[in-house]
């Protein structure tokens, strides 16, 4: 073991034996076993890391997989949607006690609706919003170009004539963080690019901001087909409106048009009627948030969307269940592996054995050498292949979902005990079979 | 002699020859099993993807626009234009009509509801599952399938009744319960059941189309048409405008069933409509199915990746044990060659067995996920067969040969001796 040059005598050596550190007999028997067969010890371990990385990387996957598609299907929109119950509005602090009760994260966006009239008499749905809001919730909105989240504070009243009574209302935009996926690029394709938003006189000749509008498909077709800016009269009130953007949707909303939701209030003077929430989570989790909900806001209606909420459930349980079956396989292929690599292993030592019982090395020693180098061969390739699983893990989450999978080390206590109990198997296995041999058959070669 | 030998090694060594043999099994069958479902999984999740409802919609080219919030409709109900009903079985005549899952056509009107109060309701016309005939081909379709979500206490109405639905919210309103009498437009109907969707439904009455046609006014009239399609995810070819491309591109993009070449396809098979998809449901649909098929796709690799190691060590574990054997041999004359030859028959061997095992295995395997999980069969591909057999061999051998070397590089005097 040590390696300290020329030191022969006799007392020399005595005095050298005397220094080593005193490690047991056992542990050296362990360590020199490791040692001295490389070879065979090394390609046990590497079936164990393998097997160790592989049942990693699964579990974590497994794990993971339900959140990360989770934050997909919430592209599809709103889960839950507030109503007011008729005849009332909602509460004017409806939206923070949504935006406090779920948490910042929860994209929470109200919507107001009026019907409103153009010159022509033409009614046309119009709807108040929050533009940052609305455009993170509903990704899938085909949009050319989106109208200025924050209008000017200036251009509020000036846009509108006739009076306005009602102070306008916005609620401070949440701090959001949650990003819109790298592959979705809403932005502009399809429909004709933004169209510049320009100034225009206002009917009493003064020179004001216009108010950018976002105008459905369908409606631009009908109010304004050349793109021109356009009054609306809501209970006698006017107002000028520059189209922003175009929307296509497919739905009902192409034949809207979206204004902000502060505009909107200062022209009709209705508070937002609806919140559309999507919140993250399982079915469960979401009926607790709409029971709690349901408790802060006890005049409004709470619903789930249910179109939403069952689509999601049923692909995610499939996707989830057919993860699950072959996560099993593959860990059970691996754990079998291991168990073929590791029977050879021990049964190649059959002479280390058959010489230690020659030597006089009772039953339960022997029995518990090799348990011993099974666990610490589990427990070593454990430990490595839990490093390499997590890392495959954290590369297959990059590569599909673009986003990082956190690793699990709740995982790792699973991985250590399945391993060193495979290698226990795959010990005791050979050793019972070699117990009822004569050391001398093996040692003779037979 | 060879066979003799090959044949005397499988006779008498079983017991080593049955473990590997399981090892290669094993792994054929866990890799048969994940391919067939990896190649299989587009399909089924696009299936499953579908209870998100219809994904194309139909409406008239020349539609006046919809007035409505909240699922209550502003719009007199006589004005804009209509779709003739007898046009709805074409949708079946179209190129992709194997991926239409089902369509319903909508009729939006206004009944009057009980004897003489003056309360105005919005009633939904509409198919439940309706038979429908288009050429040879009969078929159902309806709500049923294009809106999965919805949920009815008692009984869905049959199509030819005068039997309704009533929203759950509308329900509680009137006080009514599935089974009861309520009169609509000054006739008495029966209640069949109470609706649930989560939607604007639940504050209306949906009936089948024809009584809302008779209410209207306008036999054979429809608002629009929910189309429930299986597409292809979107890709570059599919945003482009089927105007600018030349005859050939056109053909490549009319016959994939993109969801903008199928919306291109029911504007021909439906006179004077606009074909147009849901974005909502369309645009996610495509992402979430790629998300998916990726996962699969790596889990795949680990499986084949697993299963070939465990091939691997079985083997070489079987051969290093019989070095002695290999000792003898060189002993008694035989050159490096002819073990080898001997060790790879074995091993090729094997792996047939193994193989043709274990893709039946596997491929049972695979048949009980897709019964357990997506209640539908999961189809092999018969030319996965040679693939998988091919694959098993290589594995087989690629895993034995290392081993070969080595047992016939070993000196016969040290390997007979037992000095191994």
């Amino acid at each position: 073991m040590t390696t300290s040059p020329i030191l022969h005598t006799p007392k020399q050596v005595a005095e050298r034996r005397e220094n080593v550190p005193h490690t047991s007999m056992f542990v050296r028997m362990l360590i020199r076993a490791a040692v001295l067969r490389r070879g065979r010890a090394a390609s046990a371990l590497f079936a164990m890391v393998v097997a160790a990385a592989v049942a990693t990387a699964m579990m974590n996957l497994y794990v993971d997989v339900q959140a990360k598609l989770r934050t997909e299907f919430r592209n599809y929109g709103a889960n839950v949607v507030v109503v007011a119950k008729e005849g009332q509005p909602l509460p004017a602090d409806a939206l923070a006690k949504v935006q406090s009760s779920l948490g910042p994260q929860t994209l929470a966006v109200p919507f107001a609706y009026a019907v409103a009239r153009t010159k022509d008499g033409l009614s046309v749905v119009v709807v108040g919003t929050d533009f940052a809001r609305t455009r993170q919730l509903n990704q899938w909105w085909n949009v050319s170009h989106w109208p200025n989240p924050q209008p000017a504070q200036d251009s509020q009243s000036a846009a509108v004539s006739g009076s306005s009574t009602l102070a306008a209302q916005t609620m401070p935009p949440a701090a959001f963080t949650r990003q819109a996926p790298k592959g979705q690029k809403n932005a502009a394709h399809g429909v004709s690019r933004g169209l510049v938003p320009e100034t225009t006189p206002s009917p009493d000749g003064q020179q004001t901001t216009p108010v950018e509008a976002l105008i459905g498909m369908r409606a631009a077709a009908a109010v304004t087909p050349d793109h021109k800016p356009f009054d609306l009269t809501f209970q006698g009130r006017t107002i000028r409106l520059t189209p922003a953007g175009l929307l296509q949707t497919g739905a009902g909303e192409d034949s809207r048009i979206y204004l902000n939701q502060s505009e909107f209030q200062n022209w009709t003077g209705i508070a937002p009627t609806t919140i559309e929430i999507a919140i993250n989570g399982s079915t469960s989790d979401i009926e607790t948030q709409i029971a709690q909900l349901a408790q802060r806001i006890p005049t409004a209606d709470i619903r789930p969307v249910r179109q939403i909420m069952e689509g999601e459930a049923n692909v995610l349980n499939k996707t989830r269940a057919t993860l699950y079956a072959a996560a099993a396989l593959i860990i059970l292929t691996s754990a079998l592996c291991v168990l073929a690599t590791l029977i050879g292993w021990v049964f190649d030592r059959r002479r280390d054995f058959a010489i230690m019982k020659a030597l006089g090395a009772s039953e339960r020693l022997v029995n518990g050498f090799f348990a011993a180098e099974a666990a610490a061969l589990g427990a070593i390739g454990a430990m490595l292949g839990f490093a390499i699983g997590i890392g495959v893990a954290v590369w297959i989450g990059r590569a599909n979902f673009h986003a990082p999978v956190v690793p699990r080390f709740s995982v790792f206590p699973y991985i250590l005990a399945g391993s060193i109990l495979v290698a226990l198997i795959s010990a005791v296995l050979p050793i019972g079979l070699l117990r009822r041999v004569q050391p001398a058959l093996i040692l003779r070669g037979e | 002699m060879f066979p003799r030998l090959v044949y005397e090694s499988f006779r008498r060594q079983t017991r080593r020859k049955l473990l590997a043999g399981v090892a290669i099994t094993l792994g054929v069958a866990v890799a048969t099993a994940m391919i067939a479902v990896a190649t299989d999984i587009g399909d089924k999740i696009s299936r499953e993807l579908r209870t998100y409802g219809a994904n194309l919609v139909v409406t008239p080219q020349e539609d006046t626009l919809d007035v409505e919030i909240g699922g209550v409709n502003l719009k007199p109900p006589s004005d804009g234009a209509f779709l003739n009903e007898a046009d709805l079985p074409k949708i079946r005549g179209t190129f992709w009509h194997h991926n239409i899952v089902g369509f319903s056509p909508m009729l939006p009107v206004t009944a009057q509801v009980g004897d003489n109060s003056s309360m105005q309701v919005s009633l939904l016309g509409t198919y439940f599952s309706k038979k429908v005939t288009f050429g040879k081909d009969d078929f159902a379709t309806g709500v049923t399938i294009t809106h999965p979500w919805w949920k009815v206490r008692g009984a869905w109405p049959d199509d030819s009744s005068q039997d309704v639905l009533v929203g759950e919210h509308l329900a509680a309103k009137l006080s009514v319960n599935a089974g009861d009498q309520l009169t609509l437009a000054g006739k008495p109907h029966r209640i069949a059941g109470i609706l649930s969707s989560g939607a604007a439904e639940d504050d209306q009455i949906v009936a089948p189309i024809a009584l809302a046609q008779e209410i209207l006014g306008k036999p054979g009239a429809v608002r629009r048409i929910y189309v429930s399609a299986l597409t292809k995810p979107e890709d570059a070819l599919a945003r482009r405008d089927p105007k600018t491309m030349n005859p050939e591109l056109f053909d490549r993009w009319y016959c994939s069933p993109y969801v903008q070449s199928i919306a291109y396809q029911l504007q021909e098979a439906i006179p004077h409509s606009h074909a147009e998809q849901i974005r909502q449901v369309a645009q996610n649909e495509g992402t979430v199915l790629s998300r998916i098929k990726g996962l699969m796709l790596l889990v795949t690799l680990a499986a084949l990746f697993a299963s070939a190691l465990a091939v691997s060590a079985a083997m070489a574990t079987a051969i290093f044990e019989r070095r002695v054997e290999v000792g003898l041999m060189r002993a008694l004359g035989a050159g490096s060659l002819s073990v080898a030859a001997l060790f790879f028959a074995e091993a090729l061997l094997l792996a047939l067995i193994g193989g043709v095992v274990g893709f039946a295995a596997g491929s049972l395997l695979a048949h009980q996920i897709g019964r357990s999980i997506f209640n539908s069969q999961i189809s092999i591909e018969p030319v996965l067969f040679p693939i998988i057999l091919a694959i098993a061999v290589f594995v087989t051998f690629a895993g034995s040969a290392a081993a070969i070397r080595r047992a016939v590089k070993f000196d016969p005097v040290f390997a007979l001796r037992g000095e191994a």
